[in-house]
């Protein structure tokens, strides 16, 4: 609870914080929000020995429409995007599963790139990216790169962005009239969610993403094919477990956890009407 | 503003503008900060500690092992245990510091000092400590099977077996002759109490030496004082022990701490001052822990379900040690198994059991919502085993049918000091609208929704006014159960009250201020209320098994009426009348027939403390002070009624309606009396739907911090619907009874029979707590985890 020393730099600049990453290499973290970060380091968990703060960056913080896609800057606030009437019209899930995140406290400070770039299987908002379509725009020394949601997670704790990249923008393709639902399940409000499934669906598919159901966040691929295949939203749900590796911990085990993710996936799919 | 009056608390401004002053907050120069260095094995040999490293890092003032410590001669005595239940219990000698073995996750193993708080910890982390692992007794279940030990140098776990078994014959008789039967085996889990403020501590020796002042996080700031002095050495006298602030205990603020006892002598013999606040954490592994317990349960019914026997058998986790009243908590419920119910034959025997968890301790209730929670779910495997409508079965069993009564003694060998059990149970069902909740359950049941309904409900009496001091005597309670209270006139009108009860958030300055301001006509505001620091209430017993209105504010009161007899005298000798002829009402004093000519209270305290014209052999002063231990102790009682909806698909169970109709005799703060109710009922909810302290086969506890251990909040809680009773206790002057733990004590059952109730049409016969979804879930599918 006590947490071990570090040196704290601050970053007036995207390029300042890729500066400052670059010099001190795996020894650094970015703080934006802190609400994944600090308790690790309280807990002894992250020992990280700088910490260069990117929370003054207030021109990463924005949600504009461009073209057919919604542009969200990585720190905005969960507080931000559950409010934003852009977001309402265009993107009405993600506005939702933002205000599904934590308590209004966890909003007010935590943020979108913070959520995505920390990968924890047990999030909200990246089985909203992955189920909402979305792209991650990334920062480095060698310049800009755009990466796949379905790309961007790659293990546990783990993303496809290198330790001298900052995650600058957040992108989505516009889905105003998409059928949608996103249920978590949880034993407080306040809490991650034991399982939670984002479900989206359009004309043309359904794309179905399951939190905390395996080491990170992932797409139900056999639901979706399942679906694809014409099965119905019925026998679809019964596949929500179907190639999963899902936790075991003090809330739940691997066969309750799969037998939830049916039975929500099956929820979801009924709200969505896929 | 007074006594009945729903006053706002006059402690609240200052605390909710962050004036209030928690041990944290205090500050003194020269200050050093302790770091523990911890076991992070549940039960293994010291071999070596090596503070070298320590010693070199920045800020860091000394460390000491164990062994150190024990060299320096700082104890004079173990860690005290106050309630050796029997002769022969096991008490293994508990210091501060572990120096060769270490018996739970968290204990301390060295200490080390340093200038700053994250200094302290920093230094800990370098202390190397070499440990022999040895076979850890992890569970209760373990250490009753006895096939490793707790404490190596022992050949069995069991620490104690105690017995209340006033017939036996009795007993064995209902059950030969019992038309129905039913066992209860339940569990009572762990219970990390997570008082808001966490515990902390800060030893200040005085400049000139000789003389000490503890500030501690604590409930029981009189106690600390006589306990740190035995167990330390340091003269009594020397002592000073203020409790400032104290946000919470919950019973975990009462007891005497390796780290109180290391600020205290390290302080000393340093003559620096010491300090330690516990992170959430070191909470978790090292402040006690509540309930643990394994219950069986069995009643013996006739064919109209009248209960004619109740035989109880408990296994209690001690934890690592005995601390200050660790084996004593399952007495506490002892008393109360047969409930409100009149049960003729009764028995109950209990095991302690030594593990290498981390001790247990009094927790919010401490013994009795363990004892209402089994009597009640058992009534209602009784009601479920006759087809009978368990509010049915509860009337038939009440004691004086359920009408008013006084001072009945039940089996368990207690007198209760009054009840009225049949219109509480009545009002509470009214309240719920019980007959339409039954039929929304059938309809629902018969549709076969998603969403079930379940409807628990108890009826549940506490002791609480803890105590009359020969009862705890007899129970070989090494305390007295009195309370002190000092009420001065002062002789501008204002009044002080010294009071030995010490509040942890319960509003005793309010409540205290509305028993003088009716006793005295005056205002409220006009009270001081003195009180936490021995320097200045001298004599006390401080806050636990809600004792302080029922004890304490009687002695208050008391001591009120002293001060009103002494100042009729004045007036009579004013008046030149006789002392029966004056009368007294709202402050004044009047001549029999002359209501015009009086004079106030508080104008002869002037009086006194001129003392111009006092009656001959009269005093100085308008002060008076009154030890009032309670003839009786007190038993409040009440009916809840929790309702849950069950979600058949994922097992999830939400409270949907919580009524309350409790029994607390007179109120003498309405507006009091409803948070403890609510606080009260959502600890009980948390465990039986959220808490559970959660070890590994290791020894680990596996939910250290708030990201795990659930306690409930706001969003979890329904809008809790109360109301009250009023049925006067006869055990004290102003016919109060408690009400702190009593939320508690009813609750968890009522959810969980709520849950059960719920779960019945799928053969569900019980439950264990906490009713997680995945239990409920398992449950559902015929699967018993």
């Amino acid at each position: 609870m006590i947490p071990a020393a570090f040196d704290y730099v601050t970053a007036d600049s995207a390029d300042a914080a890729i500066a400052a990453l670059t010099e001190h290499g795996d020894e650094a973290k970015l703080l934006a929000g802190g609400h994944s970060l600090i308790p690790l380091m309280k807990f002894r968990l992250a020992t990280p020995s700088v910490l260069i703060d990117i929370g003054r960056l207030s021109d990463l913080s924005y949600i504009k429409e461009d073209g057919d896609q919604v542009a969200v800057g990585a720190m905005t606030t969960h507080r931000a995007i559950e409010n934003s009437d852009v977001l309402k019209a265009q993107l009405p899930m993600l506005a939702h599963v933002a205000g599904q995140v934590g308590d209004p406290s966890v909003r007010h400070r935590g943020t979108l790139g913070g959520s995505i770039a920390h990968g924890d299987p047990a999030s909200d908002l990246p089985a909203a990216l992955l189920a909402l379509g979305g792209s991650v725009v990334v920062k480095g020394p060698n310049g800009e790169r755009t990466i796949a949601a379905d790309d961007f997670f790659t293990g546990f704790l783990e993303t496809a962005l290198a330790p001298d990249e900052l995650m600058t923008e957040l992108r989505f393709p516009k889905m105003p009239d998409a059928k949608w639902s996103y249920q978590k399940f949880n034993r407080r409000a306040q809490d991650w969610a034991i399982v939670g499934v984002a479900a989206v669906t359009n004309p043309m598919n359904t794309s179905v993403a399951l939190v905390n159901m395996g080491a990170m966040p992932l797409r139900a691929e056999a639901v979706e094919a399942a679906l694809q295949g014409g099965a119905s939203a019925a026998d679809a749900a019964a596949k929500a477990g179907d190639g999963m590796s899902p936790p075991t911990d003090l809330n739940a085990d691997a066969n309750y956890r799969n037998a939830l993710a049916q039975t929500l996936v099956a929820r979801a799919l009924a709200e969505t009407g896929a | 503003m007074t006594i009945g009056t729903p006053m706002l608390r006059k402690e609240d401004p200052k605390l909710l503008t962050g004036e209030g002053k928690f041990v944290d907050d205090i500050h003194v120069s020269g200050e050093l900060w302790m770091g523990m260095v911890r076991s992070p094995m549940a039960h293994a040999k010291i071999l070596s500690v090596d503070v070298s490293e320590a010693l070199k890092m920045p800020g860091v003032h000394s460390a000491y092992s164990g062994a150190d410590l024990n060299g320096m001669g700082l104890w004079a005595a173990p860690l005290p245990c106050a309630w050796p239940v029997t002769e022969d219990m096991v008490n293994p000698p508990h210091f501060p510091v572990a120096a060769e073995y270490a018996r739970h996750v968290g204990e301390i193993v060295a200490v080390v000092l340093a200038d700053s708080r994250y200094g302290a910890a920093d230094a800990a982390e370098a202390v190397i400590v070499d440990f022999e692992q040895l076979p850890a007794v992890a569970s209760l279940d373990e250490a009753v099977a006895d096939s490793k030990m707790a404490h190596s140098d022992l050949s069995t776990n069991k620490a104690y077996h105690w017995a209340l078994e006033p017939d036996n014959a009795a007993v064995e008789a209902a059950f030969a002759n019992a038309a129905h039967t039913v066992t209860g085996n339940f569990v009572q889990q762990r219970m990390i109490p997570a008082a808001m403020e966490p515990r902390g501590v800060l030893a200040v020796p005085s400049p000139h030496g000789g003389e000490l002042t503890l500030y501690s996080a604590s409930q029981v700031p009189h106690l600390l004082k006589v306990l740190i002095a035995a167990t330390t050495g340091l003269p009594e006298n020397k002592l000073r022990v203020i409790a400032p602030a104290v946000g919470g205990g919950f019973g975990a603020k009462l007891n005497v701490n390796p780290d109180e006892l290391l600020a205290a002598t390290l302080s000393n013999k340093l003559a620096k001052p010491v300090r330690w606040t516990e992170t959430r954490s070191e909470a978790a592994f090292s402040t006690h822990q509540g309930r643990g317990q394994n219950q069986r349960i069995e009643l013996a019914a006739d064919a109209d379900g009248k209960v004619t026997g109740c035989r109880v058998h408990l296994d209690a986790d001690m934890g690592a040690y005995m601390m200050l009243i660790t084996p004593g908590v399952p007495l506490l419920g002892s008393f109360l198994y047969t409930g409100v119910y009149d049960i003729p034959a009764f028995g109950f025997t209990c095991d302690g059991h030594f593990t290498n968890l981390t001790p247990t301790d009094a927790y919010r209730g401490a013994g009795r919502p363990e004892a209402s929670y089994a009597i009640e779910r058992a009534m209602d495997m009784l009601a479920a085993e006759m087809g009978m409508d368990p509010a049915e079965l509860r009337r038939r069993n009440y004691i004086a049918g359920g009408d008013h009564f006084e001072n009945f003694t039940v089996s368990s060998t207690l007198a209760f000091d009054s009840g009225h059990y049949g219109p509480n149970l009545d009002k509470a069902l009214e309240m719920a609208d019980y007959d339409g909740l039954r039929a929304e359950q059938k309809k629902r049941r018969d549709a076969g929704d998603a969403k079930q309904l379940g409807i628990g409900m108890v009826t549940y009496v506490e002791i609480c006014g803890l105590a009359p001091s020969r009862a705890l005597g007899g129970l070989n309670f090494n305390s007295g159960g009195w309370e002190h209270a000092t009420v001065r006139m002062l002789p501008t009108g204002k009044v002080e009250v010294v009071s030995g009860s010490t509040p942890h958030g319960q509003g005793h300055e309010t409540s205290w201020s509305q028993i003088i301001a009716t006793k005295f006509g005056m205002d409220p505001n006009d009270v001081e209320v003195l009180h936490s620091d021995t320097a200045l209430s001298p004599l006390g017993l401080d806050t636990y098994g809600s004792r302080s209105l029922s004890v304490g504010g009687v002695a208050i009161a008391m001591a009120a009426d002293k001060v009103i007899e002494k100042a009729r005298l004045m007036a009579a000798h004013m008046f030149e009348a006789a002392p029966g002829d004056v009368e007294y009402e709202n402050g004044s004093f009047s001549v029999k027939g002359t209501p015009a000519k009086s004079v106030h209270i508080a104008e002869l305290g002037f009086g006194a403390f001129l003392a111009h014209d006092l009656p001959d052999g009269m005093e100085p002063n308008l002060q008076e002070q009154v030890s009032f231990d309670p003839p009786n102790f007190a038993f409040p009682f009440g009916t809840h009624v929790a309702v849950v909806e069950i979600d058949e698909g994922t097992g999830n169970v939400e409270l949907l309606d919580y009524i309350a109709v409790d029994d607390c005799g007179n109120q003498v703060n309405p507006l009091i009396v409803e948070g403890q109710v609510h606080g009260g009922i959502v600890q009980g909810v948390g465990q039986a739907l959220f808490e559970a302290a959660a070890y590994d086969e290791d020894g680990n506890c596996q939910n250290p911090s708030f990201l795990d251990y659930l306690v409930p909040s706001p969003m979890e809680m329904p809008n809790i619907k109360t109301d009250y009773t009023y049925t006067p206790s006869t055990s004290n002057i102003l016919g109060v009874k408690g009400v702190g733990e009593a939320g508690t004590i009813g609750s968890a059952a009522a959810v969980m029979n709520a849950v059960v109730d719920g779960l019945s049409p799928h053969g569900v016969k019980d439950m264990k707590m906490p009713a997680t979804p995945q239990r409920v879930w398992n449950a559902i599918q015929g699967v018993t985890v």
